[in-house]
């Protein structure tokens, strides 16, 4: 009983942080509708400057003060990201500001380890709450008791600033419906100014007052992202209440997921997470969304053509000039080419569900990874032909895709993206937790391809044909009938339920041939690496993906393949550099504001102003 | 328009310069690492390599020729590490590859190694798996192996009266290696202990809280640790709060490396019999040597594990070319046979049997000092002694 | 002759509120019948439950002589009913002409077909249709761009795809300049006559619907209360009532709408 009420005790103390930083995210999106990925630095950013300041500042007061002050800190940090980086783009289509908020990550990763060293820092113990108290004979610590008792009361203040100040009227009024406080002449992007200011300082706290039982370090902010994301889907986007109660609740789960399944706490969470989306799509307090509510901002999608005589020209000629390389290029632009080839596959196959399907997943890593894994598994264990395993990996991605979309399908929006999210983190801990299977983060080494396909050149030009081979086909797809079908019910489901076409079939069937291509990528680049590893399956592969797409430009239809190449080629020059991740941070927020449109879709819009026609698009 | 056109030459320019600012004839070796993803131990471990080079450069450089290293940043990615690889191989004209600290970067790039046929010498990376189950004929390994470091401690163990157990480690290969080492050795030496609880944090993800209650809960007599970095800093200040340690004999794999001990300031835990680095207890030889020419190249900073692995990887680099009078991979390949380094650590040898250099360990016991974290009566222990057999190794390594 | 339309018993709650409570009517072959009522009298709910949208509590609906209770529009569509919206909903992104190929592609059942380029598929049916609703010069427009008339005519091109033999237009006049109303319903009726289709249409304006229906139903409260020809709604006790209250049937629906 005793160990029962301690275990209770230690995940209410561990919920306080995870609550801080989940009710700033939480808050940010009710009100602005932007996935703050940054959300994660700005925790991080929070445990800085609570060192700094406690190891200047002395004493209780000087403890308790330096939390207040990293707080606030960091949230006039976080009113210069809104105003500097992600007011430019609020018009811009849905979710693209995400893209932004991945810039920031990166400049802060390269920002925190130039200000405060690569060290991990020791976060101070607070003066006169070292020690323990006994309870039921369990030690107790005094700190932990002390959070148990804030966080309520954080709670509270939270509840009381939104429900009974003009400002929180405010802020629930945006939440419902934001067009409406426009309407009524508040000043909407102070609103906003205001709001991420406080969503910030949130973070901001939760990473100082953490300190005591831990400390700061450079891996921080990507640590808590995936937990945070987890608490606040659980919760209910935009719900502070939610947030509470899916903190505590993933928190006192963790801990006695800790005393009894030491092995699978990485499994456990994602797995209670893809139970609350399938029982309550909308989490726990959360609101439904009504259909359309956060449609595609921005102009309509054009009306697509096949390309014209020009743009296959094109083609032809960058294909040809493809081919060519191993006779020109050295043997290492083929291998980067191989990369970047893989890529935009995979970045290819995400914008078909993407920009064709209006389906934005969180999660497209599942079946790149998932690819990549079932081929190496096959030949670890069956000891198969590489050409068989290969062929099983999209086989395989499909079929998780086919599982996978039969559960995601039902839901859209942001609550969609984060089902995948939920989907493809319960896969990558499986793989990564079920060690003696999958080798765990050790991964499935020495996957070769066959005699005849290995070397670089020979490799080379099989990726070219099945890479671009596979583009073509996704390409092909978004201009058959099955592709216009899709279109169609993104565009009005339902007018397309009512015109005989079965909306959850053609949702269904793109998000698995969406799994299917991206497979195939995995299974390029498995055989291409000769080994496959659990971060191939991570969020941040998802990530990447959805960058290139949003970068490379969402209603176009070469964006994500365009997006990839840039980003391959960029990332494979700029890691030279010393603090590469700034420079590339910087660049993509700086493409984000120039080019809001993407690079595809910018470069259309400045070629069009010089009277260039690419495809027999027809005039708007 | 025109500025357009100055802002492309001056980045030309830049790539030209970043590319061609080294002499076209030293002899190049590619260095991949995580030096942003890891940067806590990335640096110290690039500054003992550059403190090295420095050395061997001043003394004419190899062949007489000057040593090189190409330093490129994977972030940590398998697969970014096997592209940077190749192209450090087929682009920039290197003669070898060495480093990572990520056994699973290790790995990958060690796969690549033997399919194509590179010679990549695993620096720092943890995994026993290396040069055993995964090995092949062109990975080299340079730090100590998980298995030997794990021996020593069950050493220790076994002559105190402990018998019963708890192990904690982070949920990773390189973890459930080193507690599969650990136990292994153990009940060889003793066969009546028992292990009654294993604890598995995620890697630098641990909830300490939880962890030590569960310990707590299981009633050790002793604690084997694999933790570190910011997982040990959180399950040390929870232990010694909850008083977990109290009474308790700890063994800690690596808790003594000053990566580790240091950022522990006065908490660190007293008493931990430990592997690691007593850099400031080496009174003289080459360790003193080593540890001298660090401060003296690095005003205020003081050698860690890694930066004394990055110096033994370019003497060994050095060593290598030296003795196959060539840059040619076969030669390479059959001068590593047995090849002996002069290091800090004494003359360690890369042995035919599995290519694992006998880098040795030094054990000993934390303690507080002037409000740092120290390790005491420690002794530097070779590693021939703590490997499995030949026999062993020959089964575990898959036919060459 | 069976009736096309047959409802029979039809029965909507929405908690313990009964928005349709038993309503009975029939649409005959060829026949244009309107469906009006004031604001909130089910009109809408009705429909919905007609098209498949929304389950009846309770009740029957049989398309030529078959039950379709509470099968998805898809299925009804399948059956030949076209339906219009209040609110288009066409496709925005796709030209004119692509949205009434992409209604004929579904007709064909090629909706998961990847051979061949969609924009090629049925164009010249897909043109024919737009012909009968004047839109065959606007063919190759951006549907983003169209003027609101101009959508409702696309509407119903599109409904037409599926060569229905019953139209269900909800307020197809809706957000129309007077002129444009009238030309869309006489261009409603000329389908109705040229094709010999029914259409059951629900509307506002009694000015089109006296003028062009053949039959009217009047829904209040959930019930019908009066189901006959212009003249027999006008002078029925129960519809004056309802409508009446200080201004005439048409006035009151005008201040309505």
């Amino acid at each position: 009983m005793g160990l029962f009420v301690a275990q209770l005790l230690t995940g209410l103390a561990n919920a306080a942080a995870l609550f801080l930083v989940a009710s700033g995210l939480s808050l940010i999106f009710g009100v602005t509708r932007i996935v703050n990925f940054a959300h994660g630095s700005l925790y991080m950013l929070g445990a800085y400057f609570g060192v700094m300041l406690m190891q200047s500042l002395p004493g209780a007061v000087g403890f308790w003060g330096s939390i207040v002050l990293s707080s606030l800190i960091v949230g006039a940090i976080g009113i210069i990201i809104e105003i500097c980086v992600l007011r430019p783009v609020y018009r811009a289509p849905e979710l693209f500001q995400l893209v932004a908020t991945f810039g920031v990550i990166l400049v802060i990763q390269d920002l925190t380890l130039m200000f405060w060293g690569a060290e991990d820092q020791l976060g101070p113990r607070a003066p006169g709450l070292k020690s323990v108290v006994r309870i039921l004979g369990e030690p107790i610590p005094q700190y932990d008791l002390a959070l148990i008792v804030i966080t309520p009361f954080i709670l509270l203040g939270l509840w009381w600033l939104i429900s009974k100040t003009r400002v929180g009227i405010l802020v629930r009024a945006a939440t419902q419906d934001r067009e409406m406080v426009g309407a009524l002449g508040v000043n909407q992007s102070w609103l906003f100014t205001g709001v991420f200011f406080l969503g910030s300082a949130l973070a901001g706290l939760g990473g100082a007052i953490q300190l005591p039982k831990g400390g700061a370090d450079l891996l921080m902010d990507l640590n808590i992202i995936s937990a945070v994301f987890v608490v606040v889907v659980i919760g209910g986007m935009g719900s502070i209440v939610g947030a509470f109660v899916a903190s505590v609740l993933i928190s006192v789960l963790n801990v006695f997921g800790v005393a009894y399944l030491p092995q699978s706490t990485l499994v456990l969470m994602y797995v209670v997470m893809a139970i609350v989306l399938l029982v309550r799509p909308y989490g726990l307090f959360g609101r439904e969304e009504k259909a359309g509510e956060h449609g595609q901002a921005g102009e309509p999608d054009r009306p697509i053509r096949p390309a014209g005589v020009r743009g296959r020209l094109f083609a032809a000629a960058l294909f040809l000039a493809l081919a060519l390389v191993p006779v020109f290029g050295s043997n290492f632009t083929q291998v980067l080419l191989t990369d970047i080839l893989i890529f935009c596959l995979f970045a290819a196959s995400l914008q078909f569900m993407l920009s064709t399907g209006g389906m934005v997943s969180f999660g497209h890593a599942a079946f790149f990874g998932g690819g990549a894994y079932a081929a190496a598994l096959l030949v670890t264990y069956a000891d198969s032909p590489m050409e068989l395993a290969f062929l099983f990996a999209p086989l395989a991605a499909g079929l998780l895709a086919v599982v996978f979309g039969w559960f995601c399908i039902r839901l859209s929006g942001v609550y969609f993206a984060m089902l995948t999210l939920a989907f493809s983190q319960l896969v990558w801990s499986l793989v990564f937790q079920w060690y003696d299977v999958t080798g765990g983060d050790d991964g499935l080494v020495n996957i070769w391809p066959s005699a005849w396909l290995s070397g670089t050149t020979t490799y080379y030009y099989f990726t070219l044909i099945v890479g671009v081979g596979g583009i073509i086909f996704l390409r092909h797809l978004i201009h058959s009938p099955f592709g216009y079908s899709l279109r169609a019910t993104r565009d009005s489901a339902r007018q397309a339920d009512a015109t005989g076409i079965n909306v959850t079939h053609v949702q269904w069937a793109a998000f698995a041939t969406a799994g299917a291509m991206a497979g195939l990528a995995g299974g390029l680049f498995v055989f291409s690496k000769g080994s496959v590893f659990p971060n191939e399956l991570e969020i941040e592969k998802s990530f990447d993906a959805l960058i290139v797409v949003f970068l490379g430009g969402v209603k176009t239809l070469s964006g994500g393949v365009v997006g990839a190449a840039f980003m391959e080629s960029v990332k494979d020059w700029l890691t030279r550099l010393e603090y590469w991740r700034l420079i590339l941070g910087l660049l993509i927020i700086g493409v984000v504001i120039v080019a809001p449109a993407g690079i595809v879709g910018t470069l259309r819009g400045l070629s069009e102003r010089l009277g260039l026609r690419w495809t027999g698009e027809t005039t708007r | 328009m025109k500025q357009i056109k100055t802002i492309v030459a001056a980045t030309a320019a830049l790539v030209t310069v970043a590319s061609s600012a080294f002499a076209a004839d030293s002899i190049k070796i590619g260095e991949i690492n995580h030096y942003k993803r890891m940067a806590a131990f990335a640096e110290p471990y690039k500054m003992g390599i550059e403190l090295a080079l420095d050395e061997v450069n001043e003394a004419g450089g190899v062949l007489e020729r000057p040593l090189e290293f190409i330093f490129r940043d994977d972030d940590g990615k398998p697969g970014d590490a096997v592209k940077i690889a190749e192209e450090l191989i087929t682009r920039d004209g290197v003669v070898m590859l060495t480093g990572t600290i990520l056994s699973n970067v290790g790995l990958a790039i060690s796969s690549l190694a033997g399919e194509k046929k590179y010679i990549y010498l695993a620096s720092e990376p943890l995994a026993d798996a290396l040069v055993w189950e995964s090995g092949n004929p062109y990975t080299f390994r340079l730090r100590t192996s998980t298995f030997v470091q794990a021996a020593m401690l069950a050493e220790e163990a076994a002559k105190t009266d402990a018998v019963r157990y708890a192990t904690i480690a982070p949920n990773y290969a390189y973890g459930t290696a080193a507690v599969e080492a650990f136990k292994t050795n153990l009940k060889k030496l003793k066969p009546e202990v028992e292990f009654v609880t294993e604890q598995w944090p995620a890697l630098f993800k641990i909830d300490a809280g939880a962890e030590v209650q569960a310990i707590e809960a299981a009633k050790p007599d002793a604690i084997f640790n694999v933790t570190f970095g910011t997982d040990l800093q959180k399950f040390v200040r929870e232990g010694s709060t909850r008083g977990v340690f109290d009474g308790r004999k700890v063994y800690g794999l690596l808790t003594g490396e000053p990566e580790y001990l240091e950022p522990l300031g006065d908490e660190a835990p007293e008493g931990w019999f430990v592997t690691g680095y007593p850099w400031y207890g080496v009174e003289d030889g080459p360790a003193k040597d080593f540890v001298n020419a660090y401060e003296a190249a690095y005003p205020g900073e003081t050698p860690k594990i890694g930066s004394l692995v990055g110096y033994m990887t370019v003497k060994t680099v050095a060593a290598l070319i030296d003795k196959a009078g060539s840059t040619d991979t076969d030669a390479l390949l059959e001068a590593f046979k047995d090849l002996k380094v002069e290091t800090p650590m004494g003359e360690i040898v890369y042995r035919d049997i599995d290519n694992q250099s006998t880098m040795g360990a030094y054990v000993g016991t934390t303690a507080v000092d002037d409000g740092k974290g120290v390790m005491v009566d420690w002794e530097y222990k070779e590693p021939v002694a703590y490997m499995p057999s030949d026999e062993d190794i020959k089964a575990m390594r898959p036919a060459e | 002759m069976t009736a096309v339309l047959k409802v029979e018993n039809l029965v909507r709650a929405f908690g313990g509120v009964k928005a349709v409570n038993g309503v009975n009517f029939e649409v005959a072959p060829g026949e244009l019948k309107a469906l009006i009522g004031p604001n909130g009298a089910g009109k809408s709910t009705c429909f919905n439950m007609l098209m498949g949208q929304l389950k009846p509590t309770s009740g029957t609906v049989y398309l030529n002589g078959e039950n379709i209770t509470g099968r998805p529009p898809r299925d009804i569509w399948r059956r030949g009913v076209g339906r219009t919206f209040q609110i288009t909903g066409t496709y925005q992104s796709m030209t004119v002409a692509e949205n009434v190929q992409m209604a004929l592609i579904s007709y064909h059942r090629r909706i998961f077909s990847i051979r061949s380029y969609a924009y090629r598929l049925y164009r010249e049916e897909a043109l024919a249709l737009l012909d009968i609703v004047g839109m065959a010069d606007q063919a190759d427009r951006a549907c983003a761009i169209l003027a609101y008339g101009d959508l409702k005519r696309l509407e119903l091109a599109i409904a037409l795809a599926n060569e229905p033999t019953l139209l269900l237009m909800d307020e197809p006049t809706a957000g129309m300049a007077p002129r444009e109303r009238i030309r869309l319903m006489q261009l409603t009726a000329d389908i109705v006559r040229d094709r010999g289709l029914s259409v059951l249409f629900t509307e506002h304006d009694m000015d089109v619907v006296f003028a062009h229906a053949h039959h009217i139903m009047v829904l209040n409260r959930g019930a019908l209360i009066a189901d006959g020809t212009a003249s027999q709604v006008r002078n029925n006790e129960k519809v004056q009532e309802v409508y009446l209250g200080g201004g005439t049937l048409y006035e009151q629906e005008k201040a309505n709408a």
